[in-house]
């Protein structure tokens, strides 16, 4: 699982839904892999906006991941002055489209339950007690 | 033609022999792809998105949203949803490009409000109107669906489902509970009355009328039951006329009220004194 979609999963638990406790999903024993795809600098400039950028970070430092700035890059920074990708882009690319959590756990901060994270696929099925 | 809905519930239904006869199907992979791009061209998006499939199953959906060309708005991002292991397993072995989830949509969709440009669901949500266990119900599953779609769709958002109903009673189900969650919605009808006919549920998040989405498309005849409603209304409710006289005169009688009997005369016109 990418680390974009990480960064928009919360815990699929009714009661937890609403609370801000409940996102982002903390990783454990967390397995990860990085597999190159091709730059889409004008998706990542679509979905730049949408990111949680703290609960980002709070995500890499889980993962031992460097460090990343304070704040959202802003658009501008995006692309050099001749119009190629800057250095910005392609670290964001890399974070948020290569970087993938391939196996360990996703635990909800609310209610600790645990997702399993096997091949890449997170298993969100909850028993029906639980819905 | 027997439904796999009525045999056995999906997670079950679409095990490794049936998922592996679904992916390599070729007949089933042109209706899917057809059916996508068709979804595509009703999702009208001009730029690269994230999308959410929901009932991904192996990938042949996705597979197609990343393969739009730069030109059309594409390459798309997407994620799926499926319940069905198996046909995941299938996806894994076809390396899709998209991320998946093995959730239940009935249970909800556990992404945060906003996450989506459009979402994208292609022979799936007939699925919900089984209830396999007594401590769920059809209504309630779909509620929990609509419901957390409509959350996680950004505003200006759209979703098509294509979907197989049973009957026009399971039609009307899963558009009432897809409108009682808040979107716009409408059914558009590919080949109408032949047996091929494919049925898109087109959903908007705000942002218009959700008959503004076919405007530009050829061939497209809207049957809009709102304004022809509306309009009836408006022809019987003049005011003073002899059928809104008589309307009034029944409902105060109704209600053990002392009415004037009517004739002939009632309600007619006077003559004009010169």
């Amino acid at each position: 699982m990418k680390l974009l979609t990480l960064n928009f999963l919360t815990c699929a638990r009714k009661t937890c839904k609403s609370l801000p406790a409940a996102f982002p999903l903390h990783p454990r024993e967390a397995e990860l892999e990085q597999v190159e795809t091709d730059m889409n600098a004008a998706l990542i400039k679509n979905i730049l906006p949408r990111l949680e950028w703290d609960a980002m970070k709070t995500v890499t430092t889980e993962l031992g991941l460097p460090n990343l700035p304070a704040e959202t890059p802003a658009p501008e920074d995006l692309a050099t002055a001749d119009g190629e990708p800057s250095q910005t882009l392609k670290d964001l690319h890399v974070l948020l489209m290569d970087t993938a959590v391939v196996s360990g756990k996703l635990v909800c901060g609310n209610c600790g339950h645990e997702y399993a994270v096997k091949e890449g696929i997170a298993n969100f099925l909850l028993p029906s007690h639980m819905v | 033609m027997s439904r796999p809905e009525d045999t056995l519930p999906p997670d079950l239904f679409y095990n490794d022999v049936e998922s592996r006869k679904y992916t390599t199907s070729s007949r089933i992979k042109n209706i899917q792809a057809d059916m996508t791009n068709r979804a595509l061209e009703l999702l009208d998006l001009k730029e690269p998105s994230l999308i959410l499939d929901i009932g991904c199953g192996s990938g042949l959906s996705g597979e197609i949203l990343s393969d739009v060309s730069e030109d059309e708005g594409g390459p798309h991002a997407w994620v799926g949803m499926d319940i069905s292991s198996s046909m995941l397993a299938q996806a894994l072995d076809r390396d899709v490009e998209g991320d998946m989830l093995l959730a239940d949509i009935g249970q909800g969709v556990p992404f945060r409000a906003g996450s989506f440009d459009a979402a994208i669901s292609i022979s799936a949500i007939q699925w919900l109107c089984n209830a396999e266990t007594a401590d769920v119900s059809p209504e309630g599953r779909l509620k929990r669906f609509f419901d957390g779609l409509y959350a996680s769709l950004k505003r200006g958002g759209k979703a098509v489902c294509q979907f197989y109903p049973k009957n026009a009673q399971q039609r009307s189900m899963i558009s009432n509970a897809a409108i009682k969650a808040g979107f716009g919605a409408g059914i558009l009808e590919d080949d109408p009355e032949t047996k091929n006919v494919k049925v898109y549920l087109v959903l908007t998040v705000g942002g218009g009328d959700v008959t503004g989405t076919v405007s530009g498309m050829n061939g497209v005849d809207v049957y809009d039951a709102r304004r022809k409603e509306r309009k009836r209304g408006k022809e019987f409710e003049k005011k003073g006329s002899k059928a809104w006289i008589l309307r009034k005169k029944a409902q105060m009688e109704a209600k053990g009220k002392v009415v004037k009997s009517s004739s002939r005369y009632t309600g007619r016109k006077r003559r004009v004194a010169f």
